[in-house]
């Protein structure tokens, strides 16, 4: 009886493949342009104030409130504050979302580099940016890549919250059951997290793959 | 037509009294609103909050630990677990929620269940850590005093991961209660559900909407604050450093 539901559910998804993708496609879009914006508001912020060793306080109180402050208040407040439109105000919700981990990090990746190799680095002549982007930047990518992944699961998580105030994507279907029936909803649900799992796993290789050449003993 | 409504002694429409100014005009934050419906609103969904953030918190750290230590006494189960822990990390909460409904039903399991498996990531690896991060030569000296392996276990190892593991039940205890919000989209109980009323209200109800977010919030940092405490308390050779 129960297994029936989730069989419907698995049905809808090829029934469904044009609207799950069209609606797929809403969701990547503002999960993708989200982590992008914070990767570049968030990431050099961090890589910098990793070298400099400063802004200690900074990363860890923004982790901290980041985690604090649930999503869909931040999504409340977005479409309160900006108005822009729906995307536009769950894209600044998303962002906000994204930076602390990225941000948080990339500090702690540069910050957490052993002195004596950024030593040597300068000993060597190199300029402070150099040292950052040859020695630091390389050194710290598996915990970069670490905040990255973490950044893209709530982001994506996220964006599906956005569809239960009408922010479009997957999470339309999911806050529509009269509209799709339980099946829809089961089968958008399916989608989302194949989707996060996707995403996450190719992070998670990625990582492994730096951490494998960022290691001393090979 | 009026007359039709119209008894005796005046209009029989029920009067609601003067509209509150501060609540027809959308202010950010009506004092009055909070307090008249502090009782009824807030308060209850407050006490359900701080009940189901304790449960699933109270649970995962049990499994966490059942798991950390399956994974510390045999190392080749360790980073199974651990990707068993990130897996679960990666599921998107709300399609998680939705996923158990039909098996669950509205219930309190339903929200338990994902609440519990988002805190397994975090605990797990700060148990194991913690654990696994104890000096060689601590160990040597424990061994050199006489200690079996379960006094070593007891009293060295499991003390000296104290802060480490804590440090994992602060970041558990705040995701918990920041994602347990999510779960009124489903299960109406909580501060989840003033906070969805709020957003749900024709042009978002903003008294509510503040009211309850700073109640998770707060709820939060002094959770935090507490565990803090609790480390302190607990590792009374920290504060000599």
């Amino acid at each position: 009886m129960i297994a029936s539901v989730f069989i419907n559910a698995f049905r809808f998804i090829p029934d469904h493949a044009s609207l799950l993708f069209h609606k797929g496609v809403g969701t990547v879009e503002l999960a993708f342009a989200a982590l992008g914006l914070a990767v570049a508001l968030a990431l050099p912020l961090g890589l910098w104030l990793g070298h400099k060793h400063r802004g200690l306080f900074l990363a860890l109180a923004l982790s901290n409130f980041g985690r604090a402050l649930p999503s869909i208040v931040l999504i409340g407040f977005a479409i309160l504050i900006f108005r822009f439109s729906l995307f536009g105000d769950c894209l600044v919700a998303l962002v906000v979302i994204a930076i602390p981990p990225i941000l948080t990090n990339s500090f702690f990746a540069v910050d957490g580099v052993d002195p004596d190799v950024v030593e040597a680095a300068r000993g060597m002549g190199m300029k402070e940016a150099q040292i950052l982007v040859r020695i630091e930047l390389p050194l710290g990518l598996p915990l970069i890549v670490a905040g990255l992944r973490i950044a893209a699961v709530f982001v994506i998580a996220t964006a599906t919250i956005a569809g239960i105030v009408g922010g479009g994507g997957l999470g339309d279907i999911i806050a529509n059951t009269p509209a799709y029936g339980d099946a829809g909803v089961l089968g958008a649900s399916y989608c989302v997290a194949a989707l996060a799992l996707v995403t996450a796993g190719a992070l998670s290789l990625l990582q492994r793959a730096a951490f494998r050449r960022m290691s001393p003993t090979t | 037509m009026s007359g039709l409504f119209l008894a005796k002694g005046g209009p029989v429409i029920p009067s609601f009294g003067k509209p509150d100014p501060c609540i027809k005009h959308q202010h950010w934050f009506c004092t009055s609103w909070v307090q008249k419906h502090w009782g009824d609103i807030l308060q209850p969904a407050l006490i359900q909050h701080i009940e189901l953030s304790l449960l699933a918190v109270g649970i995962g750290f049990g499994i966490a630990f059942v798991m950390a230590l399956i994974g510390f006494r045999f190392r080749v189960l360790d980073a199974p677990l651990g990707a068993f822990g990130d897996f679960l990390y990666a599921l998107p909460s709300l399609s998680l929620f939705v996923i158990l409904l039909p098996i669950t039903g509205l219930t309190w399991t339903t929200i338990e269940i994902p609440l519990v498996a988002y805190t397994l990531f975090i605990l797990y690896r700060n148990t194991i850590s913690g654990l696994k991060a104890v000096p060689a030569e601590v160990l040597e000296s424990a061994r050199g005093m006489g200690l079996t392996r379960m006094q070593t276990f007891l009293r060295v190892e499991l003390r000296l991961a104290v802060p480490t593991i804590i440090a994992g039940l602060r970041i558990a205890t705040v995701s918990t209660i920041s994602i347990g919000t999510i779960a009124a989209f489903l299960v109406a109980d909580g501060l989840g559900k003033p906070i969805f009323d709020a957003l749900e209200a024709p042009d978002i109800f903003k008294t509510e909407l503040v009211a309850a977010s700073a109640l998770v919030v707060g709820l939060a940092l002094v959770a935090d604050g507490l565990l803090l405490l609790l480390q302190r308390a607990l590792t009374p050779w920290g504060r000599i450093r």
